[in-house]
């Protein structure tokens, strides 16, 4: 019995191996071929056969050289996730917050509103909302990429069902003791809140970075666009487009790697939420 | 003075504080999605050229009978079910697998494959369109090259597109799904399984008999994803094709239908009508889960 435990073990360890290499080939794939002059991709296509004497980081020197748009799309994105994600965060916890914490009229139809946005997808609303924010004067502004997606229903939904477990009678005394209705969330509830912000802020986090198709639409101008449009943009194979492409690919998943191998449990607690309930 | 402090008493009375503090959610939500809910059905009925607007009344609905909208419909629903039938099952056993007694280094296979989840879909699309290209080196004609079949030409055929959308679909979901379903699994009450056991039942009969009933409100959450994900499917077609044309429209979408007719031919009107199929798509696939469930899904409660 023993013995057929350790073959079945060792079964599900080779295959999981072969799932893990499975699931890595492609990103593999990307950081090999970043190795490699873009034109040798044109030529004989993404492939593992490189000729690791010749491999080096010229493509990487190109893009931090500062000759290409790269850098400014980064940067951009870089600014639209860290603001989207603190205005997203702090608004959807402030309403999340009102619907666990208090009995009012109109909760009920105000939340299967929330529900509402939640079920339909935003490709359904795409046009109109593309020619709302084109009348707000928005086209190739950053507000009109974040405008619309600043208070997210899968954020007050989490928020609500965290602070559902935290007693109302808390409240009370904080308020026999003279805290104000919103003394109470700033000062009791937002650090209390710490963990379930760390969970939300990584899943807006890596909605907000990888955004395309909203982002695409919104913005024009190649100096505006984020990281995701760009690399898009780069995608037909002419001069040294591939060069940047590859190596930006792999640029853009890098910090993104890193930061899940520190925080994990974080990622993946926010990357998941709304699964199960609990 | 006295006025203001009036008026600072009522902003932090007890009964208008909660108004305060969903306010963000109900001016987002009139601004951006009533109005344009509204604002899309109404030009759906109406021909939109420039500052000129005329209603037509139903003429814009004649898309619905369009061979190319057809087709576009018919991928989006194809690509859905099949993924749904893809991604139900193999994330479902791959936890289980991974959930067992016997198998070591879980957390890392588990954060292994999930990895995938984190990179965009531009960029996963940049790399499967480049590992399905055309040139007899590009790695997939490596691969079937291998066994000695030619190279493909893999994103001009149908069926070959299909694989190639297949593939990223489950790349890319496949570990968050897992995800989901390890979380259900731990939900499950051990003794349950030590029961079944001491009865004699084999762990075939365990999956069968204990695991896929219990795991059955995380199904319904991951075939409620999937669904809504498969029908707005657009982002992936577009990066694999480079733009939203497919030869033959093999990869055109219900979305890709919607963006060709909104925003690059300017058919304002007849972009709406698709919109408001769309929609009327999601809310019967709504009301037919609230049917069958009887609750909200998995998502409440």
């Amino acid at each position: 019995m023993v013995r057929k435990n350790r073959i079945y073990s060792v079964c599900l360890f080779i295959f999981f191996t072969i799932v893990a290499i499975i699931t890595l080939l492609p990103l593999a794939l990307l950081a090999v071929s970043s190795l490699r002059p873009g034109s040798d991709l044109m030529r004989y296509g993404l492939n593992f056969s490189i000729d690791w004497a010749s491999a080096n980081l010229n493509e990487y020197k190109m893009l931090f050289s500062g000759q290409n748009a790269y850098f400014t799309w980064y940067k951009n994105s870089l600014i639209i996730t860290v603001i989207q994600v603190a205005l997203a965060l702090f608004l959807s916890a402030c309403v999340g917050y009102g619907f666990a914490m208090y009995e009012f009229k109109g909760k009920n139809v105000a939340f299967v509103c929330v529900l509402l946005v939640m079920m339909v997808p935003t490709e359904v609303i795409l046009l109109p909302l593309y020619r709302l924010i084109t009348k707000m004067k928005l086209i190739n502004s950053m507000w009109g990429i974040m405008l619309p997606y600043l208070v997210i229903p899968m954020l007050i939904f989490f928020f609500r069902q965290y602070l559902s477990g935290i007693s109302k009678e808390f409240l009370d005394a904080a308020r026999v003791d003279g805290c104000t209705e919103y003394g109470i969330f700033f000062k009791i509830m937002v650090p209390l809140m710490k963990p379930s912000f760390a969970a939300m802020g990584i899943y807006q986090g890596m909605q907000s970075w990888n955004n395309f198709l909203w982002p695409m639409i919104v913005i024009n101008k190649i100096d505006k666009i984020t990281l995701p449009v760009g690399l898009q943009s780069l995608l037909s194979p002419y001069g040294n487009n591939y060069d940047i492409l590859i190596a930006g690919s792999c640029f853009a998943i890098i910090p993104i790697l890193i930061l899940f191998v520190c925080f994990q449990r974080y990622f993946i607690e926010g990357m998941t939420a709304g699964g199960v309930k609990g | 003075m006295k006025k203001e402090s009036a008026f600072k008493k009522f902003l932090y009375s007890q009964k208008v504080a909660p108004y305060v503090f969903i306010a963000p959610f109900v001016i987002t939500f009139l601004v951006f999605f009533a109005y344009s809910i509204v604002n899309m059905i109404i030009m759906s009925f109406q021909n939109v050229a420039g500052a000129n607007t005329s209603f037509i009344g139903v003429e814009n609905y004649r898309i619905l009978k369009n061979a190319v909208f057809i087709k576009s419909l018919k991928n989006s629903i194809f690509y859905t079910i099949v993924s749904c039938a893809l991604m139900i099952p193999l994330p479902m056993i791959l936890a289980a697998l991974l959930n067992s007694k016997n198998m070591r280094a879980k957390a890392t296979f588990r954060s292994i494959l999930f990895v995938p989840a984190l990179t965009s879909v531009v960029v996963a699309g940049v790399v499967f369109r480049l590992m399905f290209g055309e040139l007899e080196g590009s790695f997939m004609n490596q691969v079937v090259g291998a066994f000695g079949v030619g190279p493909l030409v893999w994103l001009r055929r149908p069926g070959t597109v299909w694989l190639a959308l297949f593939f990223i679909c489950l790349w890319r979901w496949t570990g968050v799904n897992m995800m989901y379903y390890l979380s259900g699994l731990q939900q499950i009450p051990e003794d349950l399984y030590e029961c079944a056991s001491i009865d004699g039942a084999n762990s075939w009969q365990k999956m069968l008999y204990i695991t896929i009933p219990l795991l059955k409100p995380t199904t319904i959450y991951v075939l409620t994803i999937s669904i809504f994900g498969g029908m707005s499917m657009f982002s992936e077609s577009f990066m694999l094709f480079n733009g939203n044309n497919s030869p033959n429209n093999v990869g055109t979408t219900l979305v890709g239908m919607l963006y060709r007719m909104g925003f690059t031919q300017n058919q304002l009107g007849i972009a709406s009508a698709i919109g408001v199929v769309f929609l009327a798509i999601v809310l019967v696939v709504n009301l037919i889960q609230l049917r069958v469930n009887g609750t909200l899904g998995g998502k409440e409660q």
